[in-house]
């Protein structure tokens, strides 16, 4: 059982770490959500093997382990709860810009296009044209 | 006594936060309720500071639980100071906020998330329980997700995303890290952890160490983990950005911190915690150097001074952890000053763009002095607080022989004192007039700043002031704190009872 489950643990985390690296918002929703699953399995793992129902009087030999179920409890709200979150913050991108790429560093952008232009100049300056054919204004234009 | 007083600084904000969602339509009584409570959690940090001076370990047994099956709250030196100065800070950056004219209308609900995530900070310093500090920080971060996108502008939206997702795998991470001590050890009670790591497997126990570094280091935005810091904090509200940049990262160096001297005592990691210090200082402050931005300048700064202190915990000596303990309270009072400062410039220029800006010096005398001297300090000049910060570590370094790491820890304050010199130059000095919008700043500096955000400002700037003065009795203090973080026993015996 506990093979099993170490599988099933791994696949979660496979699938969950690949939909994270994806540019879409979506995609990046389901992964995490996936990643919280696998790291729920493996809390409950944790607990060793399966047993009685732990009650007040039982015999402590035979019961499961109650703690990490109620660990795993809890990271299922919080998971839940920003999940949700997530969801909401989704939307709003997508009813700003009706486009689901995760968008990229203006500001980056913007200091990369100017130390392209300052290399330009240098290289203008040194009279020499490049002619790699890479406009000092694409960056500009492309957001 | 003061063990009653060790659930305060968390229950306190909570129940406040309950009433300020309720009287959300008055904003007036949510403004009086903050201040109160605020000022009675900074009251009740300064009574558990006075009650740890003495050496003991504060505990709380949460229900009245015993510590092997409840959850355990324990106040030790360095948790004291630490919610000392952040109850402090966040006191007065409340005040910021309250007479910044745009909070209230920018952040409905600005009032009890703020309270909420002051519990989570509160309730990540005072707890020995990893799962509950786990639970603590998403409170924090919960709050701190809505804080960073309340505004819900597009740039909000797309940076706050980015944190939100970075977080979120941190937690998802830490959740794992969890699991997996509970399934070696079998308990996840700090005081418990640090005996029964003693017996773990030691390559077993490596991973553990690190796979939490890799969790906290998310958090405290160390070196191969920071981009999403200076992306995402300067789209957010002032107030709302110098809490991030003073105390978010903060609680994962002191997390770092915790379990590092804790859990994984051993000097193994040294060397690693070394050479990371060394590229998050430098990485940092390079980065800091290529932007345009004042407050993207300053978010680089924090990945930057994450790395002093993460160098005096890498020392692993008392005189290092001390250090390392001094650097981060002078730290979280300096970088809030600091973005309470680009706040101001954002209020009367309506840009924190360096090209966009100039000649403030004239227009505003008051908010150049407010820059000035932060920035000073924060590059380590005497005799501001981070002079007393930085001697502390170079002189741990020496007596350490780890020289590499001060030398650059030096290079990297004269790259910091560069990066504030370019902020001046940009931001105050030149000709008002030589600039597109000097019409507007003449209008804006004429109409004057609200009282309240210069007022509050100034008051930080003092503090930092003060901490230079009061340098003797602080370093003592962080002493006595890394101490007792190396010592371990009063805080073992405290949380275990045994």
């Amino acid at each position: 059982m506990i093979v099993v489950l170490a599988i099933t643990i791994g696949f979660l985390y496979a699938v969950g770490a690949y939909l994270i690296l994806q540019r879409t918002l979506s995609r990046i929703v389901i992964g995490l959500a996936i990643l919280g699953h696998g790291a729920n399995l493996l809390l409950l793992t944790a607990a060793g093997r399966a047993g009685t129902v732990p009650m007040a009087g039982s015999d402590p030999s035979t019961t499961a382990d109650p703690l990490p179920q109620a660990l795993a409890l809890t990271a299922v709200v919080i998971t839940f709860g920003v999940t949700a979150f997530l969801l909401a913050l989704a939307y709003r991108s997508w009813l700003q810009r009706r486009d689901d790429l995760v968008e990229e560093d203006l500001e980056d952008r913007r200091i990369a296009a100017r130390r392209r232009q300052l290399d330009e100049d240098r290289d203008r300056a040194e009279g020499r044209a490049r002619n790699d054919g890479r406009d000092p204004a694409a960056g500009e234009a492309a957001r | 006594m003061s063990t009653t007083l060790v659930p305060l600084p968390v229950v306190l904000p909570l129940l406040a936060a309950a009433v300020s969602v309720i009287a959300n339509r008055h904003p007036r009584f949510q403004r009086a309720l903050g201040t109160v409570v605020l000022m009675g959690v900074l009251a009740v940090s300064v009574g558990l500071l006075v009650g740890v001076q003495d050496g003991t370990v504060l505990v709380a047994h949460i229900g009245g639980w015993e510590s092997d099956v409840g959850i355990v709250l324990a106040v030790d030196t360095l948790s004291a100071l630490m919610l000392v100065v952040s109850a402090l800070m966040l006191l007065v950056v409340f005040v910021y906020a309250v007479g910044s004219p745009a909070t209230e209308d920018d952040a409905p609900f600005f009032h009890p998330l703020y309270l909420v995530l002051m519990a989570g900070v509160s309730a990540s310093f005072v707890t020995a329980d990893l799962f509950n500090l786990f639970v603590a920080f998403e409170v924090m971060l919960v709050a701190s997700y809505v804080l960073i996108t309340l505004g819900g502008s597009r740039a909000q939206v797309r940076h706050g995303m980015t944190y939100v997702v970075v977080s979120l795998l941190a937690s998802t991470l830490f959740v794992t890290a969890i699991g997996l001590v509970y399934a070696v050890t079998g308990t996840v009670n700090l005081g418990r952890l640090a005996v029964v790591m003693q017996d773990v497997d030691p390559a077993l126990r490596s991973a553990l160490g690190l796979l939490l570094l890799v969790v906290f280091g998310v958090k405290a935005a160390i070196f191969p983990l920071f981009s999403w810091l200076p992306d995402s904090y300067p789209t957010a509200p002032a107030p709302v950005t110098a809490v991030f940049a003073g105390l978010l990262t903060k609680v994962g160096v002191y997390a770092i911190i915790r379990t590092q001297t804790l859990l994984f005592n051993d000097g193994v990691g040294s060397t690693l915690l070394l050479v990371i210090a060394g590229l998050t200082m430098t990485v940092g402050v390079l980065g800091a150097i290529a932007q345009d931005d004042v407050k993207r300048i300053l978010s680089f700064h924090i990945v930057s001074q994450i790395g002093y202190m993460i160098f005096g915990l890498g020392l692993f000596t008392l005189a290092g952890i001390a250090g390392a303990v001094l650097y981060m309270l002078h730290h979280i009072v300096v970088k809030t000053t600091l973005f309470l400062v680009a706040g101001l410039l954002e209020q009367t220029a309506g840009t924190a763009q360096l090209r966009r800006l100039g000649g403030l010096l004239h227009l505003t005398p008051v908010v150049a002095v407010l820059f000035l001297l932060p920035a000073l300090s924060l590059a380590g000049l005497p005799p501001f607080s981070g002079f007393v910060a930085k001697l502390s570590l170079v002189q741990a370094g020496f007596a350490s022989g780890a020289w590499v790491i001060v030398g650059v820890s030096l290079g990297v304050s004269l790259l910091t004192l560069f990066s504030m010199t370019k902020i001046w130059n940009g931001v105050f000095w030149g000709q008002p007039d030589e600039n597109p919008p000097a019409g507007d700043l003449a209008e804006a500096a004429a109409r004057g700043l609200p009282r309240l955000m210069v007022g509050s400002t100034g008051v930080l700037v003092v503090v930092s002031l003060a901490f230079s003065v009061a340098a003797a009795p602080i370093h003592d203090l962080s002493q006595q704190a890394a101490r007792e973080l190396l010592d371990r026993t009063a805080y073992v015996q405290a949380v275990t009872g045994r």
